[in-house]
């Protein structure tokens, strides 16, 4: 970078410009700074309300919510459905969704204030964003299946169970890294 | 009384303690966004060795969270007893787990981070997000082909501490250890695949990595309440209760409650075996006090609208054992009045009550038994109409304060 020439250094200065109308994205902060922040949100979670974290909880009642307004009838035959909004329960009338909706707002909120609100597809060089938004949705669905199996998602199992030291919640966690991992191979072309 | 968790239902109301899962879930949503979350890349880069971000702010997540949590509840401000841990279902865990393994590497998110993704725009999250709608669509729909694998290897509320037979303390060090060595392979091995300068990362995460082992072991010292101890924390408030007598009841409110369809009442028979053998109230529990520990996570876990009575002879027993559990934080515990001896003296007929033992001492049974039919007498399962009982009532339901669901419900 020392012996950069004048015409090279005009032409590096060129974004710079530009960027000064559109500020860049702020960096991430720190991976372990992020942790210990995440840990302190978790922490105070269990303290004040006795709950953890979760996600996939909460979009399981939208979900349901909507099923509930297409196909009541539907709900009502279906032990593991009528748990949740079975004749006049509210699927919605849930601590998780109001966890869920405030998740989307406080990642909106932090992605503002970065400078990081912007409608892209994230994907690796090699592929189309077609074929991304697919694999996308396909993972989704694994993953929306498998967080129902493992009654718990990443956080609501992993990270909260984890935090408190649950047996089932490490095996849990250790058998989504050996996934991931064991798969990882094959799907190179989809990241690199 | 440990005052945390807070019990918000009382102090908020029903909606408006939601609002403070609404402030959590801010907080949570802002802290994945910072950490760089709601970019598929950046999160896929974890399973290529190239960028660790994942496994660090997990991993410090959690030790820092469960440093926290066992510090709160060593010093008796947080009860562990009142906070959610997932029960473990092993086999369908570790199956869901693999399965979202797939899901993870393939779509490049897990539930929570697509949330964030999705608010920053980010037109993956939004296809991934659809896909974990359709994959809970797909999973209720068919739940039923395989119930009872999904509801195999059920183990309850069980812990490492537990699993290992080793002190909260020394677990807690042993996992602030294991992340620490993943943390010291996870950079060396972004150094070699990502071709990370290490000298750029920040020295202050010795420091705190010194912290946390320096918390651990103090954890170890100071140890996590025990029984005793927590009862000594309330004795004042809950002895003055029992001198009150404002939770043993009587047995005609005990048979009211038990016909009660709106209250679901478990019967704690705390005498010895033989005893009973001899008599019992039909549907009571055989649970001898050395079995009471080992029955407490099971206990929590019953609706809100549980009811618990401790019975014995008379009330010694039985009043230990209401101790306990009230020690253990349960909710809606009360005591026989007058034990089995009140039961039968109220209930029993003439046959019964023949044979009067004068002789006998505290706390044990005073009627002779000619033989040892258990709950097969009519006094076993009085008929509430027969009795036109005066009482003054004394149960009073107090809201629950421990979370009978996760964030997964």
């Amino acid at each position: 970078m020392t012996t950069m020439s004048p015409s090279e250094r005009s032409i590096q200065e060129k974004p710079a410009q530009k960027s000064a109308v559109k500020k860049a994205a702020r960096a991430y902060i720190n991976p372990y700074l992020a942790g210990i922040l995440l840990g302190v949100v978790l922490f105070m979670a269990f303290f004040i309300t006795g709950n953890g974290l979760g996600a996939s909880g909460g979009l399981n009642r939208m979900l349901v919510f909507l099923e509930d307004l297409v196909a009541p009838d539907h709900i009502n035959r279906i032990p593991y459905l009528i748990g949740l909004a079975g004749g006049d329960k509210n699927p919605l009338d849930s601590w998780i969704v109001f966890l869920t909706v405030g998740t989307i707002i406080g990642g909106f909120l932090s992605g503002w204030y970065g400078r990081r609100l912007k409608a892209e597809t994230v994907k690796g060089p090699h592929i189309s964003s077609h074929t991304r938004w697919l694999m996308a949705f396909l993972g989704g669905l694994l993953m929306g299946y498998g967080a129902r199996f493992a009654r718990g998602c990443t956080s609501g199992q992993a990270l909260s169970g984890g935090a408190v030291l649950s047996v089932g919640s490490w095996a849990f966690m250790f058998a989504v890294f050996a996934g991931a991992y064991a798969l990882a191979y094959f799907f190179r072309w989809e990241w690199n | 009384m440990t005052i945390f968790p807070l019990p918000l239902t009382e102090l908020l109301g029903h909606w408006g303690s939601y609002i403070v899962y609404l402030f959590i879930g801010i907080a949570f949503g802002a802290v994945l966004e910072m950490a760089g979350f709601g970019n598929s890349r950046k999160l896929a880069a974890q399973f290529y060795f190239k960028d660790m971000t994942v496994l660090k702010v997990m991993f410090t997540a959690i030790i820092v969270a469960m440093a926290l949590i066992f510090a709160a509840t060593a010093l008796g401000l947080l009860d562990y007893n009142l906070i959610w841990v997932n029960p473990t279902y092993l086999w369908p865990g570790i199956v869901g787990g693999l399965i979202m393994g797939a899901g993870f590497i393939i779509g490049g998110f897990c539930p929570g981070t697509s949330l964030v993704a999705l608010a920053t725009f980010k037109k993956d999250g939004l296809f991934f997000v659809l896909g974990v709608l359709s994959g809970i669509f797909l999973f209720g729909e068919t739940v039923d082909r395989f119930s009872i694998f999904w509801n195999s290897s059920y183990m309850g509320r069980f812990t490492l501490p537990e699993l290992f037979g080793l002190p909260t303390g020394i677990v807690v060090l042993l996992v602030v250890l294991m992340a620490l060595l993943m943390f010291w392979g996870g950079e060396k091995l972004e150094q070699h695949f990502g071709g990370k300068d290490l000298a750029k990362a920040p020295k202050w995460r010795y420091g705190a990595a010194g912290v946390l082992v320096a918390g651990a072991v103090g954890l170890i010292v100071i140890g996590q309440p025990t029984n005793m101890d927590r009862w000594q924390a309330i004795e004042s408030e809950k002895q003055t209760v029992l001198d009150q007598r404002l939770v043993q009841i009587h047995p005609g409110e005990l048979l009211d409650t038990l016909h009660d369809t709106q209250l679901k009442v478990i019967m704690l028979d705390v005498r010895d075996e033989v005893d009973y053998n001899l008599f019992h109230i039909l549907d009571s529990r055989h649970v001898p006090a050395d079995e009471l520990p080992g029955i407490v996570d099971e206990l929590h876990l019953e609706p809100a609208n549980t009811l618990f009575v401790a019975m014995s002879n008379d009330e010694k027993a039985a009043t230990d054992a209401w101790k306990f559990l009230e020690a253990e934080s349960l909710p809606n515990v009360y005591i026989l009045e007058g034990g089995i001896n009140n039961w039968i003296a109220t209930f029993g007929d003439d046959d019964l009550t023949k044979n009067f033992n004068r002789g006998a001492g505290d706390d044990q049974l005073c009627y002779i038994f000619d033989s040892a039919v258990g709950s097969r007498y009519t006094a076993s399962e009085p008929d509430p109409h027969a009795f036109d009982l005066i009482y003054t009532p004394k149960v009073q339901m107090e809201l629950k304060r421990a979370p009978s669901s996760g964030g997964c419900g």
